[in-house]
């Protein structure tokens, strides 16, 4: 681990698609770090680009339609100047990636134990013997009753929560120091999605790993995030730990969303519906405030010309000015809560 | 597996029954008798009554259904009036030919098309991708017996490097040369039978390929760093083959159907020459004959397709 626990520096990074021979930014001037035995949650409403962040990550997109810059140094190496073969090097072995859809992510002609040790035959010297005694150990880790069974079946005989687990046993078939799970519990009900969060837990006290949990569910935030970073519109907003974000929200889109949450006591009231929508690539603006159309109400002067991230002690940050004067428009006098 | 294999040919024992009696009541709705051609046009009416009666054909139909089957069974389909031989021999030697000519199209045609269909849907896009796409286009807006009459034109007449008739040589010698003379018969007709084959398999192969690359399941295996040249081996090639394998037992089918053109245009001595010759002959018990046999070769085809399906795709199979 080192001295410092820090292993995955994010710096600076953007992500243009190609759309009618234009790039259009999906995610700009990205800038995060995660450490090692930290759960991050990066939270957003769809379109944001937290699902574009994993995948430049893990370098999923196809080079001739999308062009990357910034730096994603990951225990000293830029993940972003490495060749195919250099990149799957990390992939799978030191990087482990669950789905948002179990029913999809799995080969539908392949036998879970081939799933899971395909992982193993491109990053480990085992043998057939090895590879399945550890496909069983991973099975059992993940919460499956009867891994013998389990290992011999093929997905569309399991259900979606054993699916997930399977998605996360070949993440974590290699230990890797980074689990980058997108949307993990989205297709999945509500007692499942408690269970899958406990085993994500355990096997990151386990192996001492880091985990970017990203999710648009603030319930899924709250239960298990150590530090969060919120995203709109391609950028990071704000960006704390989970107390920090839940209890003192700066930015008025976090400030939003969690007013949009429902809540148990006032269950009879509407939900705070934030206006209009979220930019699309093509009308994304470029300076100024990116949300400031959804909060017509804030003054012009308010918000920064170019805003920029404003650290307001103990690692909180937060983006543009406008967080300083922020209130709802019925909230002016008396709070409505 | 080989409960799902044997529901299935179970399911197929009604589908013969039915279409067997299809075939009977058809060919028994046909006009006129077996006899009245074939005796004295001025022997008494009572005579003929008296053959008819003998013969069975006033019993009820299922009585005659049921001895038609029984000779079914025996092997014995009645003889040709045409060629005044029994219809199982006549058959049972013009199938041969047809068999080898379509034996030798469906090798040719997934040869030809697997490789162009996985290289299309590899290079998406592409010029590659784009002449294989036109040439697919152009192939399947043109009528089959259209290509083939230019292709017997060009290669048959212009430049003579193909015989245009017969299944053989008629100075071959037994042996080797028979074998090669057959072959050289067969070239060309099998060529153009697969040109025009290739088409939908290209299609299939190359949308399959297509979707495959962009599912959830390879960008799975992407993520475990499986290098891209296996990512194709091992994920996207098998997925993208069921369909196509499925393809395989019914372009049985298409096959018959094209040995109607193919053999017509080549005056191939096959089953497809001899069904469209028993039609402009009235020749009825060749006819039911064949269409009895097409049918149940449809039937071993979807059969074929099925149990190819519940081998390579376990979701099919029913445990």
């Amino acid at each position: 681990m080192g001295s410092s626990t820090q292993f995955l520096n994010i710096k600076d990074v953007s992500t243009a698609f190609k759309i009618n021979g234009k790039y259009y930014d999906a995610i700009s001037h990205i800038n995060l770090e995660v450490h090692h035995d930290e759960i991050l949650a990066i939270v957003g409403e769809s379109g944001c680009g937290k699902s574009t962040l994993a995948t430049t990550i893990m370098g999923l997109h196809d080079p001739a339609e999308t062009k990357i810059t910034g730096e994603v140094d990951f225990e000293g190496t830029n993940l972003l100047k490495l060749d195919e073969a250099g990149y799957n090097k990390f992939r799978g072995a030191k990087i482990g990636m669950i789905f948002q859809d179990p029913l999809s992510a799995l080969n539908p002609l392949k036998r879970i134990e081939e799933q899971i040790s395909e992982v193993m035959t491109y990053h480990t010297n085992f043998t057939a013997e090895q590879k399945h005694k550890r496909v069983l150990e991973l099975l059992d880790q993940v919460g499956i009753v009867n891994p013998e069974r389990t290992a011999r079946q093929f997905p569309h005989e399991l259900s979606g929560g054993m699916r997930q687990r399977v998605i996360i046993a070949i993440a974590i078939a290699c230990k890797p120091d980074l689990i980058i799970a997108d949307e993990p519990t989205t297709a999945l009900d509500v007692t499942i999605q408690a269970q899958i969060l406990d085993v994500l837990r355990d096997i990151q006290k386990e192996n001492h790993a880091g985990i970017i949990l990203i999710t648009h569910d603030l319930g899924v935030v709250a239960e298990t995030a150590d530090r969060v970073a919120v995203m709109y519109a391609g950028q990071i907003v704000e960006e704390g730990t989970a107390e920090q974000i839940f209890n003192t929200p700066k930015h008025p889109y976090t400030r939003s969303l969690l007013r949009s949450m429902p809540q148990r006591d006032n269950e009879n009231d509407d939900l705070y519906v934030i206006q209009g929508n979220i930019p699309s690539l093509q009308r994304m603006p470029h300076d100024g405030d990116r949300f400031a159309p959804r909060i017509p109400w804030v003054k012009d002067s308010e918000h920064e010309a170019e805003p920029t991230m404003h650290d307001i002690g103990d690692n909180h940050k937060v983006r543009c000015t406008c967080y300083k004067n922020f209130e709802f428009p019925d909230e002016t006098g008396s709070v409505k809560l | 597996m080989w409960k799902t294999i044997l529901r299935r040919v179970l399911i197929m024992i009604p589908e013969i029954i039915i279409l067997s009696i299809l075939v009977f009541l058809l060919a028994k709705a046909m006009p006129g008798d077996p006899f009245t051609g074939s005796i004295n046009p001025k022997a008494d009416p009572a005579q003929l009554h008296h053959l008819m009666k003998i013969n069975g054909l006033y019993d009820p139909w299922y009585q005659q259904y049921w001895n038609w089957v029984v000779h079914l069974f025996h092997g014995n389909l009645g003889n040709s009036y045409q060629y005044q031989e029994p219809v199982t021999r006549l058959i049972s030697s013009r199938a041969v030919n047809t068999l080898w000519l379509a034996l030798f199209t469906t090798i040719l045609t997934y040869c030809f098309a697997l490789p162009m269909g996985l290289y299309a849907a590899k290079h998406e896009g592409k010029l590659p991708d784009s002449i294989i796409r036109v040439y697919t286009y152009v192939t399947y807006c043109i009528p089959f017996f259209v290509i083939l009459v230019i292709g017997v034109w060009i290669f048959g007449y212009v430049l003579g490097w193909f015989p245009t008739t017969g299944s053989i040589s008629s100075t071959a010698n037994p042996g080797i040369q028979s074998i090669g003379s057959r072959f050289y018969h067969i070239l060309l007709p099998g060529v153009l039978g697969a040109l025009f084959g290739t088409v939908n398999v290209v299609q299939y192969l190359r949308s399959e390929v297509i979707d495959a690359k962009r599912s959830d399941y390879v960008r799975t295996a992407r993520s475990k760093g499986v290098p891209e040249k296996d990512i194709y081996k091992h994920h996207i090639f098998r997925n993208s083959l069921l369909p196509i394998a499925a393809f395989a037992g019914y372009s049985i089918t298409g096959l018959l159907n094209g040995s109607l053109f193919t053999e017509t245009v080549f005056s191939y001595p096959g089953m497809g020459l001899l069904f469209i010759n028993s039609i402009s002959y009235r020749d009825y018990t060749v006819i039911t004959a064949l269409v009895l046999i097409y049918g149940i070769l449809n039937l071993l085809g979807t059969l074929l397709s099925d149990i190819i399906l519940s081998i390579v795709d376990p979701r099919i199979r029913i445990e």
